[in-house]
């Protein structure tokens, strides 16, 4: 099989009706320019992390709006905090405070389970 | 005459309640100070080093002379009202051993004039007595300053005066009402017994005798119930600063050093804020958004009553880390470190997860510099590209450490309270420059070169990119020549402020063309608004933050707009139609031009 570099993934189901949006909602209050994201990817592309790893704060940040919070958090300790995602967001997503935020949301479901 | 009156006990009980409660935090708090910073003290405690310490407290402390630089209006009242106070004390304290007949009790020297009735008798108690009403006369003009302030505060230079608590309110009303309670005693008894000097005697004798002698004692009194308030209330509002900033000079002369964590000298520091106000009008949140309760002044206010929290939190998130307020406090608190630990979220991450770090290795460079791009340049190709070319023509071997893979150097993990992330990041940058064993490091980023000479221990020279290209000029290693243009600089904040490299670029463009100069530059530059220590601003307001700069930058008009900061540059970039260019580039240019000609 040729490399292109990129594999496809096989598709997943989930149901949108069972998943916890509370920290989605806290989210959107916390951040109000989180809900301007179009998922360009922008942030992924220029990540400092993702030349090193296979992070990708375009997925972490699409699984979390879907409430889908399981090992987030972990993926999230690799972010530098180094800004560029900040930068070259074309809508003007403040990430920097998305990335605290998110840390602080997931880790206050850890707590108290 | 046994030198007693039941007025004075209000006075005792103040004075012992205030060295009580002072004494019982000063220790508690030296109590909490690190190991490494208790030893430090233990080691210098009766070192050389006290003599400038004594020096400074009488410098600052009394004669108050940092905030008379910034603003002499200011520095006035505060001087007469703390250096004329201190010789009240200090000259009563001697007359009254001179004049005192019978026991000598401590509040003798206070209540001087109740307890001693007898005209001056010779030309020193002459001397004693106008000299008295002097420093009381100095005292009340700082007074009048003061409650001029309060009223119409731009009278004394200041936009904007901090919002007090309830609690600083009364304690400032007792300690405005000391110094005209103590005028009018004293002239009162001085009506009846003719004890007075110029001030005194002159307004006693405008009360009838019959008055003065109904109100003597009860103004005594209330002098001393005044006195009692103020000693009782003073440990735990702003007045906490008079006697705590002594003992932060002392500190910091001895050569203690802040933590990274709220530790006993922070609260030294905390409590040496006298609350001056004068960190609220330079601050950009202030001035350009408005934004007033997240001030330095309030964010150690919340720090100390720590009820506030959630005012704390806000407080704590809210600011650009630009340096300015640092720049502008009196007392010289360290307060971009206090912004840091009250940012501190070492209890909520505990790991990290950069294990992947962990493979990079370094390069073997040998006689190179390492240029450090930094982050921030992997946005800005033309500020490396230019810094290549400038070490091409300089004939100088380098290694560019993040052409492809950029490791973060720490310090916006260390801004957002992130300790143990950023301490991570160090440990990985250290190990891949040692392991290479290149000469210097070279940087383009103003964040990373604080980070680096700062935080890092790195054993070789670290340089911004301004001061390198500033060296390559002077030991004629870059063909550059002087063109008719002209420029304006942007100083950006890690580098002015926080590293103080104010000089080189100036030299180098002065070189290459003309420099203009802008109203504020230097320490009271403006930030670009898109510091990375905020990240709670909106897009919209980090732009009416830059378009500040911008319209105080394109003043002159220039044709280019220099900055040193990728950062910055990229903020500039849309919003002016001005070329803006990092002071590399510009330096590559005129090169360009030169081999042309």
């Amino acid at each position: 099989m040729v490399d292109f570099g990129f594999n496809i993934k096989k598709a997943r189901s989930f149901n949108m009706s069972n998943n916890d949006f509370s920290k989605v909602k806290m989210m959107f209050e916390a951040v109000p320019s989180y809900r301007l994201c179009i998922s360009c990817g922008g942030c992924t592309a220029t990540c400092s992390a993702r030349q090193f790893t296979n992070f990708d704060i375009r997925k972490v940040h699409n699984s979390f709006s879907r409430g889908l919070y399981v090992n987030l958090d972990k993926e999230l300790q690799k972010c530098m905090l180094c800004g560029k995602c900040t930068l070259i967001c074309p809508r003007g997503v403040n990430l920097r405070s998305l990335i605290i935020e998110m840390r602080q949301l997931l880790n206050s479901q850890s707590e108290t389970l | 005459m046994s030198n007693f009156h039941p007025f004075v006990l209000p006075f005792i009980f103040g004075t012992i309640a205030l060295f009580c409660i002072c004494g019982y935090k000063y220790i508690r708090w030296i109590k909490q100070f690190d190991k490494e910073q208790k030893r430090i003290i233990r080691k210098n405690i009766f070192s050389t080093k006290i003599l400038p310490a004594i020096w400074e407290v009488f410098c600052e402390c009394l004669l108050h002379l940092r905030i008379s630089k910034k603003n002499w209006r200011l520095g006035y009242m505060h001087r007469s009202i703390a250096f004329g106070w201190f010789l009240l004390i200090f000259f009563g304290a001697i007359e009254s051993r001179i004049g005192i007949k019978g026991p000598f009790h401590f509040w003798c020297a206070i209540f001087y004039r109740f307890f001693h009735h007898n005209p001056p008798a010779n030309s020193a108690e002459m001397f004693f007595t106008q000299l008295m009403d002097l420093i009381l006369l100095y005292i009340l003009s700082g007074l009048f300053l003061a409650v001029l302030k309060k009223i119409h505060s731009r009278i004394l230079g200041m936009q904007k005066t901090t919002k007090h608590t309830k609690m600083d309110i009364v304690v400032k009303i007792s300690l405005w009402a000391i110094f005209p309670l103590r005028l009018l005693s004293e002239s009162v008894t001085a009506r009846l017994y003719g004890n007075g000097g110029f001030l005194t005697q002159n307004i006693g004798d405008l009360f009838s005798r019959h008055v003065a002698n109904a109100i003597e004692t009860p103004l005594w009194s209330l002098y001393s119930i005044v006195l009692c308030i103020f000693f009782i209330m003073m440990p735990f509002t702003r007045y906490m600063h008079i006697f705590t900033e002594v003992f932060l000079i002392y500190f910091r002369k001895v050569g203690v050093k802040e933590g990274e964590k709220l530790s006993g000298y922070t609260k030294y520091e905390l409590s040496s804020c006298s609350r001056c106000g004068m960190c609220i009008d330079g601050c950009p949140l202030y001035n350009e958004l408005n934004i007033n309760d997240v001030q330095s002044v309030y964010l150690l206010r919340n720090l100390r009553n720590l009820e506030h929290k959630m005012d704390l939190e806000e407080a704590a998130k809210n600011c650009l880390m630009c340096h300015r307020c640092a720049e502008d406090c009196p007392v010289n608190i360290d307060l971009m470190n206090i912004r840091r630990i009250s940012r501190d979220k070492g209890s909520i991450d505990i790991e990290n997860n950069y294990k992947f770090l962990d493979n990079v290795s370094g390069f073997n460079s040998i006689g190179r510099v390492i240029y450090f791009g930094g982050c921030m340049s992997q946005l800005t190709p033309t500020i490396t590209t230019s810094m290549k070319t400038i070490f091409e023509t300089a004939g100088q071997k380098y290694w560019h450490i993040d052409e492809n893979r950029s490791i973060c150097c720490g310090r916006p993990l260390l801004q957002q309270g992130f300790n143990k992330q950023a301490e991570k990041l160090r440990l990985e940058n250290t190990r891949i420059i040692t392991e290479s064993r290149a000469t210097a490091l070279v940087t383009s980023c103003p964040i990373c070169y604080h980070s680096f000479k700062d935080e890092y221990d790195l054993h070789i020279p670290v340089y911004h990119h301004t001061e390198f290209i500033d060296m390559l000029i002077n030991n004629n290693k870059l063909p550059i020549h002087k063109e008719n243009t002209s420029f304006t600089f942007h100083d950006p904040c890690e580098l002015g402020r926080g590293s103080k490299i104010y000089n080189q670029p100036r030299n180098i463009l002065s070189a290459i063309g003309e420099l203009r100069k802008i109203s504020k530059d230097k320490e009271d530059s403006l930030c670009c608004g898109m510091n990375l220590g905020n990240t709670v601003l909106t897009l919209q307001q980090q732009t009416q933050l830059r378009d500040a700069a911008l319209s105080v930058l394109s003043e002159p008009s220039p044709d280019t707009i220099v900055t040193a900061c990728p950062m910055c540059k990229k903020a500039f970039n849309h919003g002016i139609n001005t070329i803006v260019k990092d002071i590399a580039e510009v330096v590559v240019d005129n090169i360009k031009n030169n081999i042309q000609q």
